[in-house]
């Protein structure tokens, strides 16, 4: 390691808060970009599925009667 | 190559193919993200006029390239879509301008962060930032116009034509730190010349660069499929595909 401890390394001689604070801001939104379309197509596909349950269930329906 | 042409606008056929991609895709962009990261952080040597700071190019340098090389990827398929009206065209249009403002972003507020100790401001009115938040009214402004109008079609063309207008910034942007006097500094990696960095620390920033292209494909992907299930949710392969 270049510096000589995790002190140091946390501390970066005075720049530890601008160099963590862009680190931590960019792997956050990095996150976001990957979280967000997995959620929203889990939540497409469960709607599709319930909706397609649903019209089966009243196509049945429609038939007995 | 029609064929080839004619599938690559098949949302299906993407569907397909991306997922068989990603997890390699995923796995490769993590491994090298992380390994830069930690390369870059802790084993790197200190610049000796910036101190750690410069540490911050490693997430600056690869987000800025991808704010540019996603804009590209935006106006290409911003012109197929006009051109060709292929269906795939309009959902990368559409997606690449959401991914491609993060982007921006981050290379804008890590730059302000770096700004800080090293230049003593977190902004000015330089020729480089200047039209770098051009770039981000830009994608902004796609965001914006592709979702403005009741017709989906309208929406995505109107913004496709925006996205190839405002491609007369990327030069600008390339070209700024030479045209102006600027504090910017200029280009650390040129294909013409030796770099302008010691290699133990130019790896750690050639590493994240490729991670950061390869995670860009990731997004691209996942964004790109989960708009697919949306728009095509009346076809069959989806109706199978939600059981």
């Amino acid at each position: 390691m270049y510096f000589d401890s995790i002190g140091d390394l946390i501390h970066m001689a005075g720049h530890g808060v601008f160099v963590w604070s862009s680190y931590g801001i960019t792997f956050l939104a990095l996150l976001a970009l990957i979280i967000y379309p997995l959620r929203k197509k889990q939540k497409l596909l469960k709607a599709i599925k319930q909706r397609s349950l649903f019209e089966q269930e009243n196509v049945q329906h429609e038939s007995k009667t | 190559m029609w064929q080839f042409f004619h599938k690559l606008g098949s949302p299906r056929w993407f569907y397909q193919i991306s997922s068989s991609l990603l997890p390699w895709l995923g796995v490769l962009s993590a491994a090298l993200i992380i390994t830069a990261t930690v390369w870059g952080l802790a084993f790197a040597p200190m610049d000796f006029k910036q101190g750690n700071s410069f540490r911050i190019i490693y997430i600056h340098v690869p987000s800025a390239f991808l704010a540019l090389a996603g804009y590209y990827t935006m106006a290409i398929a911003g012109a197929v879509y006009l051109i060709w009206r292929m269906k795939m065209a309009e959902i990368v249009l559409r997606v690449a301008a959401p991914i491609g403002a993060v982007m921006t972003f981050l290379a804008l507020i890590t730059g302000a962060i770096w700004g800080k100790p090293t230049w003593g401001a977190w902004w000015v009115w330089d020729a480089r930032i200047t039209s770098m938040l051009v770039l981000f009214f830009l994608y902004m402004g796609v965001v914006a116009l592709a979702g403005s109008y009741q017709r989906a079609d309208l929406g995505s063309k109107a913004a496709a034509i925006l996205a190839l207008v405002g491609t007369v910034n990327i030069p600008i942007i390339y070209k700024s730190v030479d045209w102006w006097y600027s504090l910017h500094q200029p280009a650390t990696i040129k294909f013409t010349s030796k770099p302008s960095i010691h290699p133990d620390m130019l790896w750690p920033l050639l590493l994240m660069i490729v991670g950061f292209y390869l995670l860009y494909a990731v997004l691209i992907m996942l964004h790109a499929r989960a708009e697919i299930v949306q728009r095509e949710q009346r076809t069959r392969w989806i109706q199978e595909l939600a059981k």
